[in-house]
């Protein structure tokens, strides 16, 4: 049975639960509150918030004592490559949403690149049943943009959507034909469609395997310059300006794209934009010799780079913060540089990730977890990542500062290549909670 | 046994070609329609012929394959007493690299009085024209202009509806291809109409507000209230490519079906210039539903062309 299902098949049983987080910091960075606080569940939903049930939980509800650790709503991954269907091997979506459990992210949207392609609206539907009955966080897939992610004929983006698909995007490959972006962006308007798009001109990056410049000159690598980013995305921005189409850059690498998003916010158009944690966690300095775990698509680039795109998250220009959780087994990965797989696995470290730009850059604790709830929420229409009465009770408990090493041996996810593999991080989940039940604590209650 | 009869006693048509809609009056076009009124008459009376034309010559010139415009010419020359020639393009010596002006030198030659041309290039006609000595109808210029067509649209949605003025008529598909839509925008936003345009963003062109319409790209609400429904024909290799995901998708969004026609008024009637895609832009039940004028658009064709060759003719040298 589906953890998604247990608060519903109890209301039906009338044994409804209520839980109350007691003692709680509340953190809604869509209201912009930050104060302690109480929060009561009931029947899945968030029941009612506030100063008022700091201390104070109903008599029959389950109190949670959140001994002043943060509550906030559980967060909401835009980006997440799973293998299923096609290479089940690498990650599937159960062990995808046990490793965002334990991540604190109660949603997660997986990227149409398997085997087969996620084209059509029976494979909308697979995914959506597959994870109806095996997934415990909440799973919505974007549908591939093109036929097969060829880049050459646009999907049935008005069924696809009515079907489920929640944005539409040529996954892991930019739509290298202007002519099809164009069409693509002016129907996808019609249906008030999303279109999250990977900015990276195939001719300029192709046979590159990192971020061009001193460091892959130093180690013999061909590299991707970040005109192969900017090039794209400027192409796109012009065709959202003629066209009106919404636009999501999927994942932006560099400083001069966030200067080109910049400029499309002020004109007001409809453009968004994302960021991996990778990149404003790491650089390509990381990479040191030959590390294939740091391989990924885009690169790794400069430390200044990484460092204005930090600053981006603290301006609110970069709207969205995602895992770009990539599964790759070893088989791929253990290679020469150049041969080796792009991708890095990221859901159960995003949070204590991305904690490191509130602890050593600044960042506000609401600004950040912004673009990982109710951004994303609000880009995608989704109900959820918010601390709102009325709203699914999806949520994350967890404790800012206590500190721990990543074991990726102890990760969830059926694939190891995590960048941050005996990391030290800084804030730790403690619990999550999707639809009112809880999906995982720490430390893991001992098993019966 | 033939009259000499004309169909009708005078008509203000002051036009030595008919290459567009555009440059059409009012006026002018409710005096041939008029005309083409009285020549429905005649074309359902047993005696068919006249011979207004008599010793003209007309010549089909058609670098597009047309079943019913050309025969429809075709027919309508011959019942006003022309001698009609069919140019067959594929075995012409277009095919064998001729170019459009030496064609149209070639033919001037021959002295018709009126060309009949349909080419896939849009302005080509017009080209033609410009080059010959006598009147050229324009059957069709690639994305451009159809104008016979408008004129048999507008008088079948006259005899249907009894008056265009004030009528709301949706015009549905593929606009950016569509010369049926270009000629149709300007004769019924001349004649009073309110048009309306339904389209998928990605098969109507750039600031199609320009022509004076109103655009919808949701059917359901660009059919509310229409008193008539103009479907387009989808080219089939448009549903290739990226203007059109499928067939399937398009015709659940764009193709007419019961549910899509309940929106329009209840006595709205359908019409398309043909050639059909059943289940593509239209449901089959629609297409032969008694709602449907898309056989009487074809008996108006014949009419409309007679009128149109009739007013021609009058201002041709000599008579």
């Amino acid at each position: 049975m589906s953890p998604l299902m247990r608060a519903t098949d109890k209301k039906k049983a009338g044994t409804a639960t209520r839980t109350a987080f007691i003692n709680a910091r509340l953190v809604d960075p869509a209201t912009d509150r930050d104060e302690p606080g109480g929060l009561l569940v009931v029947e899945g939903e968030i029941a009612d918030l506030g100063p008022h049930l700091r201390r104070n939980a109903p008599e029959d509800a389950e109190v949670i004592d959140c001994k002043g650790h943060v509550l906030a709503p559980g967060l909401i991954d835009m980006q997440v490559f799973t293998g299923e269907p096609g290479a089940e091997h690498r990650e599937t979506l159960k062990t995808a949403s046990l490793a965002a459990a334990a991540g604190g992210v109660t949603t997660i949207v997986v990227m149409p690149d398997t085997n087969p392609v996620i084209d059509q609206v029976a494979l909308v539907d697979f995914i959506q049943r597959r994870a109806r009955d095996n997934a415990v966080v909440r799973v919505h897939t974007m549908a591939a943009l093109t036929k097969g992610l060829e880049g050459k004929e646009i999907t049935e983006i008005g069924l696809l959507k009515r079907a489920g698909a929640i944005a539409f995007t040529n996954g892991k490959n930019s739509v290298a034909d202007t002519k099809v972006m164009y069409n693509a962006l002016l129907y996808a308007k019609d249906f008030g469609a999303l279109i999250v798009h990977h900015t990276e001109d195939p001719y300029l990056s192709q046979g590159a395997c990192m971020n061009a410049g001193h460091v892959a000159a130093r180690l013999g690598l061909p590299g991707v310059p970040k005109a192969a980013e900017t090039i794209i995305l400027d192409r796109d921005i012009r065709l959202v300006e003629i066209t009106g189409g919404r636009y999501h850059a999927a994942a932006i690498s560099c400083r001069e794209s966030l200067d080109i998003i910049r400029t499309a916010k002020a004109a007001k158009l409809p453009v968004t934009c994302g960021v991996s944690i990778n990149h404003v966690t790491l650089n390509e300095n990381d990479i040191g010799p030959y590390r294939t775990f740091f391989k990924l698509r885009p690169p790794l680039r400069a430390e200044e780079d990484r460092a204005a795109l930090v600053q981006g998250i603290a301006s609110g220009d970069i709207d969205v913060i995602v895992s770009s959780h990539d599964p790759q087994d070893a088989d791929v990965k253990r290679r020469p540089f150049a041969e080796a797989a792009d991708g890095a696995i990221g859901l159960e470290t995003l949070l204590s990730a991305a904690l490191r730009l509130h602890h050593t850059e600044g960042v506000s604790l609401t600004v950040l977890l912004r673009a990982m709830t109710s951004n994303p929420a609000k880009l995608l229409g989704l109900p959820t990542g918010r601390l709102e009465k009325g709203a699914p009770a999806d949520l994350v408990l967890f404790d800012l500062n206590q500190p721990w090493v990543v074991d990726r041996e102890a990760l969830r996810s059926r694939s190891k290549n995590s960048p941050f593999d005996e990391s030290k991080m800084q804030g730790r989940i403690l619990l999550t909670m999707v639809a009112g039940d809880i999906v995982y604590q720490y430390p893991e209650p001992p098993r019966v | 046994m033939t009259s000499a009869e004309p169909i009708a006693e005078s008509i203000s048509f002051p036009h030595r070609h008919l290459l567009t809609c555009e440059n059409l009056t009012a006026g002018e076009i409710t005096a041939l329609l008029d005309l083409a009124d009285k020549a429905a008459e005649i074309n359902r009376q047993v005696n068919k012929k006249r011979d207004v034309l008599r010793g003209r010559t007309l010549i089909n010139l058609f670098f597009e394959a047309s079943t019913r415009t050309q025969s429809s010419f075709e027919l309508a020359g011959k019942r006003l007493g022309a001698d009609v020639m069919n140019m067959n393009v594929s075995t012409s010596s277009v095919q064998k690299g001729e170019t459009l002006i030496d064609t149209a030198m070639t033919l001037n030659a021959m002295r018709p009085d009126i060309i009949v041309v349909r080419h896939y290039a849009a302005g080509a006609v017009e080209l033609l024209a410009q080059k010959v000595d006598c009147s050229v109808i324009n059957a069709g210029d690639g994305a451009h202009q159809h104008p016979t067509q408008a004129l048999l649209d507008a008088l079948t949605i006259r005899r249907a509806k009894g008056r265009i003025e004030g009528l709301t008529v949706a015009i549905c598909g593929d606009i950016l291809h569509s010369r049926v839509a270009r000629s149709n925008i300007h004769v019924l936003n001349t004649l009073g109409a309110r048009v309306r345009l339904v389209a998928p963003s990605t098969l109507l062109p750039a600031e199609p507000e320009r022509f004076g319409v109103e655009v919808y790209t949701d059917m359901w609400k660009g059919l509310e209230g229409a008193d008539i429904i103009m479907m387009l024909r989808l080219q089939r290799e448009r549903m290739q490519g990226s203007l059109v995901p499928s067939v399937r998708e398009y015709f659940h969004f764009f193709g007419l079906d019961h549910e899509k026609l309940a929106r329009a008024k209840p006595d709205a009637l359908v019409m398309h210039p043909g050639p059909m895609n059943r289940g593509v832009e239209i449901a089959s039940t629609i297409a032969d539903h008694s709602r449907s004028l898309i056989r009487e658009q074809v008996e108006m064709g014949v009419a409309v062309r007679m009128a149109v060759l009739e007013a021609l003719a009058r201002n041709l040298p000599n008579s």
